[in-house]
């Protein structure tokens, strides 16, 4: 039972192992506030729809499980779209079009397939927390690289520190993502963490 | 006409959808091993781009906004893009087993290629016109394939190169990727 959680972690960890959901994590990680942001928004989506999966597991006719899939994620997306609107229009200002997109986040409908539809309740809520959670801890590491090399500082919920050095604003740019994932990645197959 | 062409090159160049909005990323680290089939995958994203967008507007327009349920933008938009691929799909397979081979086996992997429903959440948020809609995806299209063109030029090298052993397969990629989006910078100078 408890390997169901911390295999998301770092075993199966979405990002670096199984290279999954790689939009969000590049597109949004300029900030540790965003990378909170979004993780929040995806263990959110995650739980409840893994719930809601596995509970219909036994209604749900095969042929068209994907299909009921989609709805069902799409309508937590939803949700979790328009609370954003409500109670933090400026994070939902900087997630901007990321927000829908986390229905075509490969890692919700793929756990919704591979783990949900196939597992009990109780299993399915801990793989939920567990991927989300492993989700939510990569995009903190990479937004802090990003956002300490891009902005000389580091700023959470407006607490923070400015290092007293120019930044390089390459790495809050696009080309920056895709290098620090790439370092990031070569890193961890080096220690052995991925293969 | 002039404004039609702005969007045209803001989404083919200056907003390119893989180098600077980072959507389409799983085709583009996919399928770009080999230019033949780089090529044949950015044409099928364009082709579904362009049909996608066209459907999601008419449906935003004719039913959300007149109904006043702009909310449901979401649930609609994702199950309209994925029953139309569907559909697609099995349309070419009945009528032309060439085109099939070429385009078809990409097909279900678009359904959740997020350079779909990117297109059509950003012309649904932006309020594009029709023919808006349309020159907004034809270049975001062109600027996949371009991308996607590019990448499968320098992986095809980079299969010959000597690569240090922690690097190979997906982080050089990524690094590549990070030099090919620096060089798309400079169309940031632009003025639209």
């Amino acid at each position: 039972m408890i390997k169901d959680f911390t295999n998301g972690i770092v075993k199966v960890n979405p990002i670096f192992v199984l290279a999954l959901g790689l939009c969000p994590a590049l597109a949004i990680s300029t900030s540790i506030d965003n990378a909170i942001g979004m993780g929040a928004s995806v263990i959110f989506v995650l739980l409840f729809s893994n719930l809601m999966i596995s509970l219909l597991r036994n209604v749900i006719p095969k042929e068209v499980r994907i299909p009921c899939f989609i709805v069902i994620i799409a309508t937590f997306v939803t949700i979790v779209s328009l609370a954003l609107q409500a109670y933090l229009p400026a994070l939902n200002e900087s997630l901007g079009i990321y927000v829908p997109l986390i229905v075509v986040n490969c890692i919700i409908l793929g756990r919704a397939e591979a783990f949900a539809s196939k597992n009990p309740v109780s299993r399915s809520v801990l793989d939920a927390l567990g991927i989300g959670l492993g989700f939510t801890l990569s995009l903190i590491i990479i937004s802090i690289i990003r956002e300490l090399l891009g902005t000389g500082g580091i700023s959470v919920f407006g607490y923070g520190v400015t290092l007293p050095f120019s930044p390089a604003t390459f790495f809050i740019m696009p080309a920056g993502a895709f290098l620090v994932i790439g370092l990031l990645l070569g890193l961890f197959k080096r220690v052995g963490v991925i293969r | 006409m002039n404004e039609l062409l702005a969007l045209f090159i803001k989404y083919a160049l200056v907003n390119n959808f893989i180098l600077t909005m980072f959507l389409g990323l799983c085709p583009f680290f996919g399928v770009s091993k080999r230019l033949g089939d780089a090529l044949s995958m950015g044409i099928a994203v364009t082709f579904v781009m362009l049909s996608a967008s066209v459907i999601t507007w008419l449906i935003a327009h004719f039913l959300l906004i007149p109904f006043n349920i702009q909310y449901m933008e979401i649930v609609v938009f994702i199950l309209v893009i994925a029953s139309f691929v569907q559909l697609i799909e099995m349309f070419i397979r009945k009528t032309s087993v060439s085109l099939y081979r070429a385009l078809g086996i990409y097909l279900p992997l678009i359904t959740t290629n997020c350079a779909i429903l990117g297109i059509a959440e950003i012309n649904f948020r932006e309020g594009f016109s029709l023919l808006g809609s349309v020159a907004s995806s034809l270049g975001a299209g062109v600027g996949f394939i371009l991308a996607l063109a590019i990448m499968s030029g320098m992986r095809e090298r980079l299969e010959i190169s000597a690569v240090p052993e922690s690097f190979e397969g997906l982080p050089i990629a990524f690094i590549t990727a990070s030099l090919l989006s620096l060089s798309f910078i400079v169309f940031r100078g632009i003025g639209l």
